[in-house]
């Protein structure tokens, strides 16, 4: 098979983008959606063709490099316009464009009757050529270009209902919360490129073992500050405060960008950059705990929403916790694997999500839906498979990840780290039938008006739901047969993270421990679900008697813990008003001060030139011949 | 070619220049823009003037290239800057210069 | 003889080109400005440079001036009406400054200026490219005047109507 062309993957969205600008509404409704899918439809198919010419080299040779162009060259620093494939990159652009192709069917739907529909996916094609270029740079920069880019258009769709003010603030939250990671990012990548001399992965990975000492404080400190970075664009404690905000943003939106792309981009730069983080003990333990953390956070704020999409953003802060919880405990492979089940689920989560408020008239309110199931016969079912395989119930996809993370957090000796997530398991499982039994279940609450358009969605919609959940379901099979590092999906990567469990933190366990330990995940799941259809279905007056109980308990997850509140107090509110002060004082009087006082010294030299310039051709002229003969005297003086 | 010149370069060169100052006065003293127009014409061909002398006193063609040169721009030229003095004389009803005074900021 | 022919077509030269200034009439302005060009003509003629005397002939006094009769008849100007003080103030440095250019040119050529010795300095290759690089500046001339001359551009988006 030839080399695969890799530019083209990301420059097909990239020339839609193009030719929409060029072609502007000339287009029509339907030659916009047509150009935006077939776009991201044809990056799907190079990106299946670059995966399968990849996957026909022998192991060593899997990794192909593609200079686009020399970008810069700035002494001995050089970046190049560059693409990487390698079985972790092949992974990410497979999800990236397929997850991305069918959020792209699903919005022509969703969409449909919306006034701004070409800049939505003028919008959406941009992301994609964004994200396809963050992972397939084949060094940092590149990465920070794609990353940037990515958190552009995040900003732009947040706020794509930009005449509603909350959706315009959400954007705008993201956009600076992103920029305090972003700039620990680049702090980072300053300190690699300042010990190693290079940001190209090949030269940056083989140089770090000798520029810096193992478990050191540079090492530690770089990586961290990359990690800072991560924690901002896959809302981490302490920068995940953004994404539930995102919510504001169009369903898709919140499908493609806020779960299934962008948001797993830090976890895709902490896998990519794993051998800098293996370096760091320290900063591994971190991204563990950091991980595990969020984890169990986000899923207690998860218990006690009721916007059907917050529920589900907060799943998806955990879920990603999960992800990290698995890069930090050195299980690399699972977090990936992770991170390409999440995508199919939670993907399938949001676009249900999306097709139920489709049919309620936009409404988000778990509390005024109910009894769904049966008027919404296709949505139903496709996401009762996606909740399960969040659950982790096997054989859905959800299930094989989950229990690979948790399985590397008890082989590498988190203990700690293993029960969080356990515990963060059964309340997933809670809350998702929660919200499941809310939506879908029991009496209608649904109000007389949303209830006469009640509708199930056209089949541009259906049907996607119904790739991902066949997704979801099957997915997580390439993780059989069901053996420790000798899986399918463990061995593809095994070019890019080395020999599964081969990072000396894994102990092999034995059989009796393995199999207990999928039991008892999967009991924590049942139990979550359990639990959540006493509480909801079979005796509703349970859930208000421990909301009663525990009243302070309640209103502090409802509450989120007061963690924004607490934040605009701590941070935002002192930041505010040593801005008005400077903005007071330095700018005002100061820097505005000089300014005009020079402005004014200028002004008054311009008084006497202006008569000059009298706007006749005619004194124009005059002015000229003057010259000329004043410049031929001077040559007769001589 | 040498035939013994029966003017003198000098006498060409001044004609040139006495024709070049005429045509200059007549682009400072009048207002009516297609007379600048026609001064301008007298001064191009002033130099052309100096540049046949040239190539004649040198013995050489490159000076009647030259003029060729000229002479095609100037072709162009007036086409383009007719076309323009018209169009403003659409719009604002005058060929008078100092009645137009775009260029003032 | 060589000097009388030089006599008499200097003397209409400078004559007519005093004329196509002082007059107010363009018209006037324009017909002594084509028997300047034929008296140059004569006096390319006199150089031994006889195809650009041609040239001259066709091009400036048949083609270029015909051009600008025709322009000012389709405007039909009358005479120029040239009064105000502030004119006046400019005409006068106008004359003072072109006057003030003659004694500045007589002045080097009284200084005993002469022609340099002949420099073997090769022409430049144009060559046969020449007629070429002529063609295609004529043809943007004529783009561009018909682009100028087509009149006030409709203004943008007021072509089509909105689908």
């Amino acid at each position: 098979m030839t080399l695969p062309l890799l530019w083209i993957i990301p420059a097909l969205p990239l020339g839609a983008v193009a030719l929409s600008l060029l072609l502007g509404d000339r287009l029509g409704r339907r030659g916009t959606a047509w150009l935006a899918c077939g776009a991201v439809g044809a990056s799907f198919a190079f990106a299946v063709r670059a995966a399968l010419a990849l996957a026909a080299r022998p192991e060593e040779g899997r990794s192909i490099t593609e200079v686009a162009y020399r970008w810069m060259q700035v002494g001995d620093f050089s970046a190049n316009v560059a693409f990487l494939l390698d079985p972790l990159s092949a992974v990410m652009i497979l999800v990236v464009t397929g997850v991305g192709f069918l959020i792209h069917v699903y919005s022509t739907g969703y969409m449909a009757h919306d006034p701004s529909f070409r800049r939505f996916f003028l919008y959406l094609n941009l992301f994609m050529f964004a994200m396809l270029t963050l992972v397939l740079a084949d060094n940092l920069l590149l990465l920070f270009v794609g990353w940037e880019g990515v958190g552009l258009c995040s900003y732009l769709l947040i706020g794509f209902w930009y005449t509603k003010p909350s959706a315009a603030e959400a954007g705008k939250k993201a956009f600076i919360v992103n920029r305090i990671g972003d700039f620990g990012f680049l702090l980072g990548m300053l300190a690699l490129v300042t010990w190693t001399g290079s940001l190209q992965y090949d030269a940056l990975f083989s140089a770090a073992p000798q520029a810096f000492v193992a478990g050191g404080i540079a090492i530690t400190v770089a990586t961290l500050l990359l990690f800072l970075g991560a924690t901002g664009k896959s809302a981490q404690i302490p920068l995940y405060t953004w994404l539930p905000d995102a919510m504001e943003g169009p369903t898709p939106v919140s499908a493609l960008i806020h779960a299934a792309t962008m948001v797993t981009a830090g976890v895709y730069m902490v896998a990519r950059c794993h051998s800098l983080f293996q370096l760091a003990p320290i900063s591994l333990e971190v991204v563990a705990v950091v991980g595990a953390a969020t984890a169990l956070f986000a899923a207690t704020i998860g218990l006690a929403q009721n916007d059907i999409k917050r529920v589900l953003a907060y799943s998806t802060i955990s879920q990603l916790g999960y992800m990290f919880m698995a890069c930090g405990v050195g299980a690399f492979g699972a977090g990936i694997f992770h991170l390409m089940t999440h995508a199919f689920f939670k993907a399938l989560l949001f676009l249900g999500a999306g097709s139920v408020i489709h049919a309620l008239s936009d409404e988000q309110d778990l509390r005024r839906m109910g009894g769904l199931a049966k008027k919404l016969p296709w949505t139903h079912a496709t996401m009762l498979v996606a909740t399960i395989a969040i659950a982790g119930i096997p054989p859905f996809a959800g299930f094989f990840s989950k229990d690979e993370i948790l399985h590397g957090a008890f082989a590498s000796g988190h203990y700690g780290v293993w029960a969080v997530g356990l515990l963060g398991a059964i309340l997933t499982a809670f809350y998702m039938f929660r919200l499941y039994v809310l939506a879908f279940r029991g009496g209608s609450r649904v109000s007389h008006e949303a209830e006469h358009h009640l509708h199930e969605s056209p089949p541009s919609m259906i049907v996607p739901l119904f790739v991902l959940a066949i997704l979801s379901l099957i997915g997580g099979w390439i993780g059989l047969p069901f053996q420790r590092g000798g899986h399918p999906f463990e061995r593809w990567l095994e070019p890019v993270f080395g020999a599964g469990g081969a990072h000396g933190t894994m102990r092999p366990l034995s059989p009796m421990i393995e199999w207990l330990l999928i039991e008892v995940s999967v009991v924590a799941a049942l139990l979550g679900i359990v639990f959540a259809f006493r509480a909801y279905l079979k005796d509703p007056s349970l859930a208000t008697r421990l909301r009663e109980r525990w009243p302070a308990v309640h209103r502090m997850l409802v509450h989120k813990y007061w963690v924004d509140e607490g934040l605009d107090a701590l941070v935002v509110m002192p930041l505010y008003r040593a801005s008005q002060r400077l903005w007071r004082f330095w700018d005002e009087k100061i820097v505005d001060g000089a300014v005009n006082g020079v402005g004014f010294l200028f002004e008054g030299f311009s008084v006497g030139l202006r008569l000059f310039q009298t706007g006749f051709v005619g004194t124009y002229a005059l002015f000229l011949t003057l010259g000329a003969v004043a410049l031929l005297l001077h040559f007769l003086r001589q | 070619m040498s035939a013994p010149m029966a003017v003198p370069l000098s006498w060409m060169l001044a004609l040139s220049g006495v024709v070049f100052v005429i045509g200059l006065i007549g682009v400072l003293v009048r207002r009516n823009a297609l007379v600048i127009f026609m001064s301008i014409e007298l001064m191009l061909n002033a130099a052309n003037l100096a540049f046949v002398a040239f190539a004649r006193q040198l013995d050489s063609l490159d000076g009647q290239v030259f003029v060729f040169f000229v002479m095609t721009v100037a072709a162009a030229e007036v086409a383009i800057g007719l076309a323009i003095i018209v169009n403003v004389f659409r719009l604002r009803e005058t060929v008078y210069v100092d009645e137009i005074n775009l260029l003032k900021g | 003889m060589m000097l009388l022919l030089f006599a008499v077509f200097a003397i209409t030269l400078v004559g007519c080109s005093l004329m196509v200034v002082l007059h107010r009439n363009p018209v006037t302005s324009a017909l002594f400005l084509v028997v300047a060009f034929c008296a140059l003509a004569g006096l390319y003629l006199l150089l031994q440079a006889e195809f650009l005397a041609m040239v001259q002939v066709i091009v400036y006094a048949g083609a270029i001036m015909v051009l600008f009769l025709f322009v000012i008849m389709y405007l039909n100007l009358k005479r120029d009406v040239e009064d105000g003080l502030q004119f006046a103030l400019r005409r006068g440095a106008g004359w003072l400054l072109g006057i003030l250019l003659l004694g500045t040119a007589a002045l080097f050529l009284s200084r005993g200026w002469a022609p340099g010795a002949t420099t073997e300095a090769s022409p430049p290759p144009i060559g046969n490219s020449a007629a070429e690089l002529t063609s295609i500046l004529l043809l943007v001339g004529i783009v561009g005047a018909v682009v100028i001359g087509r009149g006030r551009a409709k203004p943008p988006g007021s072509e089509e109507p909105a689908p």
